[in-house]
């Protein structure tokens, strides 16, 4: 893959900040658009716009195809079975809560346990934590190791016959560690314990194999992977899904709401999979950008992705250890992680990085990247951090350590 | 509080233990601002004049020449906007 041919999709790269082209190191909170994204959802607004279906007319035909294509785009992406078992919402934050309160509200109970990691996300926690005060079941937290790796030792210790599901992000979001899903998978079957993975920071970067995984349940965002914010993917394994409550109710999820005049209570049917779980006039062009932004990505092929993010993570990595005053958080492997660099300059705190940075045009994160109890576990009060997409370079990178090397 | 809405756009507070409160100032009023508070503040440190350390009316703060500033060790907002509003006024 060529990043400087790819650049040329990307309008906004083309933008000065400060007078200092942009460097958009910021990636894992959210990617830039492709002209493709922004076109297909230009196109859509421009001439298919309508609401999807149960509609006769020509344009509602068109919308609820592509709106149905595009759940058929994202199957095939992560090789789900079909596209009954790609469920669109919000972002990976609604799809766990989605998880939470569609499965977890009506099956999880006292004496139950939800085993989650430290190196979580807010959003694969909080769902969780709100939702023991109401079932009264336990979350168990796994540890991680000194360099941010997971502690699969102390994972397998912590799941027991109790544990109803295991939680954990295939790729930190903090210091871009990949775990190793599959054997976290062995481990909870052995257990009869469902599976959710976070894979904010993993599908949008490396190839996701559903079935390969065995994963039982998949978030992730579109805002992420080149599509528009607002759009999001919950995979869960059909036969799951089928015997999971709905989260929402409304308009959309239900086949039939009939009335009964004697009882005068209403009884109600759901919709076919996935539309069950999409209640009310879902993101029609979210989802249609979202099908525009894997087919970019498809087009490069991920293990092109994985290749090249590869490669400019090492070359980041070396290139900040040119520096004194830098320390550099996580491992500092770039084959056992992702594009996704934490650190911290002696004196400074992660926001003052950021905004010297920014002086340059050089954009990247600062603070806890909704990940508190993991910068607590390295006794950090904040870390900054450069994430890495398709379109950024190793001239990029030399950029980036010559600003630092001037705030040092 | 009029000069505060004259001259701040956003007001971000971070998370985490140590709260900050990050400033930044209206675009097009941001060198103005800047300058006043230069002005107004003791520099103790200058880094390739882009961020100041500042101290005022007996707190520390840094400013950056993009229009920008981190508040740190305060109360709460109301200390913060009052602090503002001496320094831009």
């Amino acid at each position: 893959m060529d990043p400087y041919k790819i650049r040329e999709d990307f309008p906004i790269l083309k933008r000065k900040i400060n007078n200092n082209p942009l460097i958009y190191f910021d990636n894992a909170a959210t990617t830039q658009k492709p002209k493709q994204v922004i076109d297909a959802i230009n196109e859509f607004y421009r001439n298919h716009n309508a609401n999807v279906h149960r509609g006769v007319h020509t344009l509602s035909q068109e919308a609820s195809e592509l709106y149905e294509d595009a759940h058929e785009e994202v199957a095939k992406f992560i090789n789900a079975d079909s596209m009954e078992e790609i469920v669109f919402v919000r972002g990976t934050t609604e799809a766990i809560n989605l998880v939470a309160y569609a499965w977890g509200l009506w099956n999880l109970k006292k004496g139950d346990e939800v085993l989650v990691t430290l190196m979580e996300h807010h959003s694969n926690i909080v769902p969780w934590e709100l939702l023991s005060r109401i079932n009264g079941f336990k979350v168990k937290y796994a540890d991680v190791n000194d360099d941010g790796t997971l502690n699969y030792e102390a994972f397998e210790n912590a799941i027991s016959n109790k544990t109803r599901i295991v939680c954990l992000p295939q790729v930190s979001n903090v210091t871009g560690v990949v775990n190793d899903v599959k054997k976290i998978v062995k481990m909870a079957h052995e257990h009869d314990s469902l599976v959710l993975v976070d894979g904010a920071q993993s599908v949008p970067h490396l190839p996701v194999d559903v079935k390969d995984l065995d994963v039982d349940f998949l978030a992730f965002s579109g805002h992420k992977m080149l599509g528009p914010t607002g759009i999001g993917v919950l995979y869960a394994k059909r036969e799951i899904l089928e015997s999971m409550e709905p989260f929402h109710g409304g308009g959309e999820m239900i086949k039939d709401v009939t009335f009964n005049t004697v009882t005068r209570r209403c009884s109600i049917s759901w919709n076919d999979l996935p539309w069950k779980f999409e209640a009310g006039t879902p993101h029609i062009c979210g989802g249609v950008g979202l099908m525009a932004a894997v087919r970019y990505l498809e087009n490069i092929g991920m293990e092109n992705v994985r290749l090249h993010e590869k490669m400019l993570t090492g070359y980041a990595l070396r290139r900040m250890q040119e520096l004194e005053k830098i320390k550099i958080y996580g491992p500092r492997d770039a084959s056992s992680k992702c594009g996704i660099i934490p650190f911290g300059i002696a004196g400074l705190s992660s926001h003052d990085v950021a905004l010297f940075l920014d002086h340059y045009g050089v954009m990247i994160r600062s603070g806890l990247h909704c990940a508190q109890p993991l910068h607590e576990k390295f006794k950090l009060k904040s870390s900054a951090r450069a994430s890495f997409y398709i379109y950024n370079t190793r001239e990029e990178i030399d950029r980036f350590v010559e600003v630092l090397k001037e705030i040092e | 509080m009029g000069v505060i809405e004259d001259y701040v756009a956003r007001i971000e507070e971070t998370c985490g233990e140590e709260k900050d409160f990050i400033v930044i100032f209206k675009y097009e009023r941001k060198d103005e601002a800047v300058t006043k508070i230069l002005r107004k503040a003791k520099i103790k440190k200058s880094i390739s004049r882009i961020i100041f350390e500042l101290t005022f009316q007996n707190f520390s703060f840094r400013l950056y020449g993009t229009g920008k500033a981190i508040f740190r060790n305060l109360k709460d907002k109301s200390e913060l906007k009052r602090l503002l509003a001496n320094l831009l006024s």
